[in-house]
């Protein structure tokens, strides 16, 4: 295993009950890049990101073989501090889910959890948060507002500015421009160009064009399993397999 | 065709028109009738005085302090076991044996006359615990009573919470302690507000099992173990004993004021408390 392998799955299998979601997937993923999950519907991208966080821990038919290893420590393993892991490891949902409180206290819930009440340092980190996810100087004048009186673009980039609030390692982002117009989509796709320097970034992207602007490297999913991954010139001009090139090309989808 | 549906639309309008209708012509009735032979009869002192001569004369004081004493410790007892019931049943476990069993005996409890509730009370805290007729063997009545309205719509009020608020606390490195102390409680807190105020009506306006549990002493009250009657004991007897009719109306004339005015105040905290939790200007 080379250093800067951020991620690494190895013969990782989970299923919904007796339902394969992820079949027999070896995967490594290094840091700072945007690494785009492609495929169609329920070919279990979402799976692959909730493992990696274990917010399959919440579903109570979910269960898994093989191992996933962040920074060379086993996620499954007995001694993970799960509060700590899903810090380390954030996800942006794929409708924006800001919670009914202020945009200050959305931002700031995270840093509160982990027991930061100073209230210097949580203006100091929800105002670096916000001018990351470049949302900063449309919400400045109003941070003890609803966040639910944002606009949709407004609300994932809030989401996201929330989870980068607690300096997480790596960022997987499940469709986040699904709902959104292509001015905000505009705007994520360029904070996510931006947050790549310092972060590992995990994107499901919403349409294969969206991969082709953005990601570094690529992977195909397809019902459960890894068809191929690459480099995003490689799978979009040379695809190895005939399922990526019918999937790129439009054929299916 | 087309005029036969007409008619079964004309005719569903009408039996909803009615049922609606109806139901608020029967409560101004009421209300109508017991303030317009209670009011005139309400003055200061009415609300200041202390019941002399049985009843006949002199105010209700002491059935006032009585309500609200009865009131507050029914509400104190029953509302953190009822949240922490209806907690426990939809984020600590799943469905099951436990929590068929807990649902199965709260539906019990809810369907109860509330005499039955009395003599409970009456046999267990008043005669076993030894607490006599009191004020706390009253409140604890009241709140086994009051338990199973308070655990259903707490219980509702967190089912109708988002899946995506948890799975947002969870996803932002939240215990379960504190995404049900962060999310799940705040936003069930009017909910349960309403299922608190459902058994504070309840408990203003309970007889039977009080009058078994607290007696009927229309002395001002000096402790949680002293007896004491409350304004709708007072109206009962009042009114069963023939001692006055007049100052029975004005009673039910002042309970039926005071409900309305915990009513408004509540809402108003509640009101208060959304905008708050939401940040200015919620939509």
């Amino acid at each position: 295993m080379s250093e800067t392998d951020k991620i690494q799955l190895r013969r990782f299998n989970s299923f919904y009950g007796e339902q394969p979601a992820l079949k027999e997937i070896d995967l490594r993923i290094q840091a700072r890049q945007i690494f785009a999950l492609l495929g169609p519907a329920r070919s279990g991208k979402t799976t692959l990101l909730k493992n990696l966080n274990r917010l399959t821990d919440l579903i109570l038919s979910a269960r898994h073989t093989g191992e996933i290893f962040i920074d060379n420590r086993d996620v499954f393993s007995p001694e993970v501090d799960l509060p700590d892991l899903r810090r380390r490891v954030g996800m942006v949902f794929d409708l924006p889910t800001p919670l009914p409180l202020s945009i200050f206290d959305n931002v700031a819930y995270g840093p509160r959890l982990k027991g930061i009440t100073q209230k210097s340092k949580l203006e100091g980190i929800v105002q670096k948060a916000l001018k990351s996810a470049v949302l900063w100087d449309e919400v400045k004048e109003r941070l003890s507002s609803s966040a639910l009186r944002l606009s949709g673009g407004q609300q994932q980039r809030l989401c996201i500015a929330r989870v980068l609030a607690l300096e997480p390692e790596i960022i997987m982002l499940d469709e986040p421009c699904s709902g959104l117009d292509p001015i905000s989509t505009a705007s994520i796709e360029e904070s996510l160009t931006r947050l790549k320097k310092e972060y590992t970034i995990l994107l499901v992207p919403h349409n294969i064009q969206q991969a082709s602007r953005v990601a570094d490297r690529v992977g195909f999913f397809l019902s459960g399993e890894l068809i191929e991954e690459g480099a995003v010139d490689q799978i979009f001009t040379r695809p190895r397999d005939k399922r990526t090139e019918d999937y790129i090309s439009g054929k299916f989808g | 065709m087309l005029l036969s549906r007409y008619h079964t639309q004309t005719a569903a309008k009408t039996v909803i028109w009615v049922g609606a209708f109806g139901t608020l012509a029967v409560m101004v009735w009421i209300l109508w009738q017991v303030l317009r032979e209670g009011v005139p009869l309400l003055h200061l002192e009415f609300f200041l005085d202390s019941p002399r001569q049985m009843g006949r004369t002199g105010g209700i004081f002491p059935t006032i302090v009585g309500t609200m004493a009865l009131t507050v410790v029914a509400v104190l007892i029953a509302t953190p076991l009822g949240v922490g019931t209806a907690v426990y049943l939809r984020e600590y476990t799943r469905e099951g044996r436990v929590s068929r069993l807990i649902r199965f005996g709260t539906d019990c409890l809810a369907g109860v006359p509330s005499i039955i509730f009395g003599l409970f009370g009456f046999v267990f805290f008043v005669i076993f615990l030894g607490l006599g007729w009191s004020i706390l063997s009253g409140g604890l009545t009241l709140a086994t009573m009051i338990l199973p309205t308070i655990i259903c719509t707490a219980e509702e009020a967190i089912k109708a919470i988002p899946k995506s608020y948890r799975e947002v606390s969870y996803a932002l490195g939240g215990t379960r302690w504190q995404t049900i102390a962060k999310v799940i409680l705040p936003n069930a807190i009017p909910g349960i507000f309403t299922g608190v105020l459902l058994g504070v009506g309840r408990s203003v306006g309970e007889t039977a099992a009080i009058i078994l549990t607290s007696g009927s002493s229309f002395l001002m009250p000096t402790s949680l173990f002293s007896p004491v009657r409350t304004m709708s004991i007072h109206f009962y007897i009042l009114a069963r004993e023939g001692i006055s009719m007049e100052m029975a109306y004005a009673t039910g004339a002042a309970l039926i004021l005071l409900i309305l005015i915990i009513n408004t105040v509540a809402n108003w905290l509640l009101h208060r408390y959304v905008r708050k939790l939401e940040g200015k200007g919620h939509v």
